[in-house]
């Protein structure tokens, strides 16, 4: 139990004068898209140390919800492709799942197989991604992306197969997919799980035992366990504080419960045991992908009676999340009745998990700043939305 | 798992008498009804599941506008016996808690403004939850919800000098935004009557 | 708050040097070995494209390009297109009767995401998503918008397109156009019987009349 006392809101800000002409007001960013996307932080520094830090969004804002009520139930599920772009099929399925469940639609057992099996090979593709990014915040500028890049290519290559589009997937619908596995899917998706250990291997040995990351990530920017939970911070950077708590196994959606698997906990929480608990969920995604692959059953992959034209669900609301890869994905919709969606809200893990940024990061140097945001592992199509 | 919403509003009234809480039902097929709290008790009520129910992780904090108030009491049905139907809109502030310890969830708060102009007051929860700390900024932003007692109430996704609140359902959008011809809707139209000397 | 130093500390050196091997080993392979070697030189060399790679709808005609479009302008895809990137106007002769066909069907590629809602809600398998990908163009208003000459593609295209999809969609036509036809010809059949049976009701009738007046 914590008391309120113990959460300061915000920075200690210094007091009007007292020697602020010491302090070095510094913009960061808005970045390169193709670092963490445009994300600012005006930050203050006293020498090399952060004083404040306040995180400045919107740059990439194009109101998804106020689109979302515009159009028809499904024609939002393209643009849910476009909120964390690096795993749209988590998105669709989170999207699909709320949904669902505010209409009271029945998803067969095919379509949830195929279901798990997509999200799953989301979250190898974002952790891997991660493994790319957060070396290039680290200066390790190209390699170890590239790397990451032509492993991930491997399943954009599956995802292409069958949804037509290497990352705008627009796959999952009310009730199920939108087609069945192509002949010869499973069977290539299985092989690139057999490929994928030894190249998770492979990136091990290239960076655990490197001494840079060592040293730059240990003991950096941790928090204690209450303020994290506090502060709504979720997915891989609250299990590596030691909170054994992922939705997978808290709240079992989908057919999660028939998968034998475990979840990594870390246990002090700082940017090195974030990096290897994503390694160590990675290992487990390949487990459930194994036991998803040789028990898919034949039948149905969409749900024959959703409606795809004039779908209307009842009056009534439904909040419904899911594990995304970068944490707890959720959606909140409330239907009046008619074929728009009243109120559409995404709760977007990365932009919560940014609450605690400043935090992390007070009494660091500068150059921690950027790794502790490159740990939160942030997309700024979500952030923004 | 789900919650157990009778306990739950059993225990806050045993607890905070004084706190005005009323359950509502969802007429769909979810099953997530929710509580109608009073906004003095708000702070209260969040303070008291947290510390004493364990619902540690308020999860999402979404925002709703209701012009019209009927519609709100479709969604959110009331009990028997209870006030009457409200004559103006208002906006409304909907918090989904979840309990990490005990794995359930959600509870379903929702908490009311008085109208929808200067009095569009919720207080706020930041000193109770951390993580609505921009979740409420950004409702500030794209609804107009003043949220009392916020430590940093600012614009958090529109920039500073955007003057209105664009996920409100009256708002109208500006023709002046940059304009790309195409053909096959209004926005030529638009754009012809902001820019009359270019066309 | 950084405590000092790191605590987790390994042979200094090894870990830079284990690094530096799978780097040259990549390297190495990259020479020879198929699976490290990913990129090719595009336009020369073309990447395979997959089956189900979908970009940009197309429109679908049987036969004749005007006359066979399956298209009857009823508008759905207009209403469900998310970026709202479709355009249609429904044809009329002149007594304003509609004619089922589009007189103007527009979409947008500076617009349009590739989603293909439209082809999944079509109830008269009229539109398909393409696989054509070298859309690119100098002409930044004009040449980005796709009319139905640019649109309509033959049934023969789809065909060689997405064989399966495409067989399948034949398939059924074939099969509601035999059972129209079959409907129509019962009909026919029907009428002809239903005036047989009047015109032998009539002079049955006419005969009576005519016995009563003898």
């Amino acid at each position: 139990m914590i008391s309120d006392s113990s959460m300061p809101y915000s920075a200690p800000t210094l007091a009007p004068g007292a020697d602020d002409d010491q302090l070095l007001h510094v913009s960061l960013g808005p970045q390169h898209p193709s670092t963490h996307g445009v994300f600012r932080m005006n930050v203050v520094l006293d020498g090399e140390t952060v004083v404040s830090l306040k995180p400045v969004f919107g740059y990439l804002h194009r109101n998804h919800e106020k689109i979302a009520e515009g159009v028809t139930y499904l024609s939002s599920m393209p643009y849910t492709d476009r909120l964390d772009y690096i795993c749209p099929l988590s998105n669709n399925w989170a999207y699909a799942h709320a949904v669902e469940k505010l209409a009271g639609i029945e998803v067969p057992e095919r379509a949830e197989y195929m279901r798990v099996i997509l999200a799953e090979l989301t979250r190898l593709i974002n952790h891997t991604a991660f493994m790319g990014f957060i070396l290039g915040d680290m200066g390790a500028w190209g390699s170890a992306l590239m790397y990451a890049f032509r492993e991930r290519e491997l399943i954009l290559d599956l995802f292409e197969d069958l949804t037509g589009a290497r990352m705008m997937a627009n796959f999952m619908r009310f009730g199920g997919c939108r087609n069945d596995l192509p002949a010869g899917w499973a069977e290539k998706c299985s092989v690139l799980v057999d490929d994928y250990g030894p190249f998770l291997d492979e990136m091990e040995k290239f960076l655990v035992g490197n001494e840079i990351l060592l040293a730059r990530c240990q003991d950096v920017g941790q928090l204690p366990k209450e303020t994290l939970i506090n502060g709504g911070i979720t997915g891989p950077m609250l299990r590596a504080a030691g909170v054994n708590y992922d939705i997978r196994k808290a709240e079992p959606y989908g057919i999660y419960e028939r998968f034998s698997f475990r979840i990594p906990l870390g246990d002090k929480g700082d940017c090195y045991d974030r990096i290897m608990i994503r390694f160590l969920e990675m290992r487990e995604s390949l487990k459930i992908l194994r036991q998803a692959l040789d028990q898919l059953p034949e039948g149905e992959y969409v749900n024959p009676k959703a409606k795809i034209r004039g779908f209307k669900p009842p009056v009534g609301e439904a909040y419904a999340r899911i594990e995304g890869p970068k944490g707890e994905l959720g959606f909140h919709l409330i239907s009046d009745g008619t074929v728009n969606p009243y109120r559409y809200r995404v709760r977007p893990p990365s932009f919560i998990n940014l609450t605690l940024l400043e935090d992390m990061c007070l009494g660091l140097d500068l150059a921690d700043v950027v790794i502790i945001l490159g740990s939160i592992d942030i997309v700024l199509g979500e952030v923004d939305r | 798992m789900s919650v157990d919403i009778g306990a739950a509003l059993q225990g806050i009234h045993a607890a905070l008498p004084a706190a005005k809480v009323a359950m509502r039902t969802n007429p769909g097929p979810s099953n997530q009804h929710s509580l109608l709290v009073g906004n003095e008790s708000l702070v209260d009520v969040l303070r008291f599941l947290r510390d004493h129910l364990d619902f540690d992780l308020l999860s999402n904090v979404s925002g709703v506008d209701w012009p019209d108030p009927a519609k709100a009491d479709a969604v959110a049905v009331f009990g028997e016996g209870e006030e009457t139907a409200r004559e103006h809109g208002f906006l409304e502030v909907v918090y989904h808690l979840y309990s990490t310890s005990r794995r359930v969830g959600p509870l379903v708060l929702r908490a009311r403004s008085a109208d929808r102009g200067e009095n569009a007051c919720v207080p706020s929860v930041v000193s109770v939850f951390r993580s609505a700390e921009f979740q409420e900024r950004e409702i500030f932003d794209l609804y107009g919800v003043i949220f009392t007692g916020h430590p940093d109430l600012r614009r958090i996704l529109m920039w500073d000098e955007f003057v209105d609140h664009p996920m409100r359902k009256d708002y109208v959008a500006p023709d002046d935004y940059e304009y790309e011809p195409t053909p096959h809707d209004d926005v030529l139209v638009k754009a012809k009557r902001h820019y009359p000397a270019e066309s | 708050m950084k405590t000092g130093k790191p605590t987790r500390w390994v042979l200094p050196g090894l870990g830079l040097f284990q690094g530096l091997a799978v780097t040259g080993k990549n390297m190495v392979q990259s020479f020879y070995k198929k699976e490290r070697m990913t990129t090719v030189q595009y336009p020369e060399e073309r990447a395979p494209i997959s089956p189900n790679f979908r970009n940009f709808p197309f429109l679908v005609y049987d036969k004749d390009p005007k006359a066979g479009l399956r298209c009857t302008a009823c508008s759905i895809c207009e209403k469900e297109c998310p970026p709202q990137c479709i355009y249609i106007v429904l044809d009329r002769d002149e007594n304003g009767k509609s004619l089922k066909r589009p007189k103007v069907f527009d979409i947008d590629l500076s617009v349009c995401m590739n989603c293909g809602i439209c082809s999944e809600v079509c109830p008269f398998d009229s539109i398909y998503m393409d696989g054509e990908y070298e859309l690119s163009t100098d002409d930044r208003f004009g040449g980005l918008l796709f009319g139905l000459d640019r649109l309509s593609k033959s049934a023969e295209y789809h065909m060689k397109l997405r064989p399966e999809q495409a067989s399948e969609v034949m398939a059924r036509r074939k099969a509601d156009e035999e059972k129209k036809a079959a409907a129509a010809a019962a009909k026919l059949a029907k009428a002809k019987a239903d005036a047989e049976a009047k015109k032998a009701e009539a002079e049955a009738k006419a005969a009576e009349g005519k016995g009563e007046d003898a």
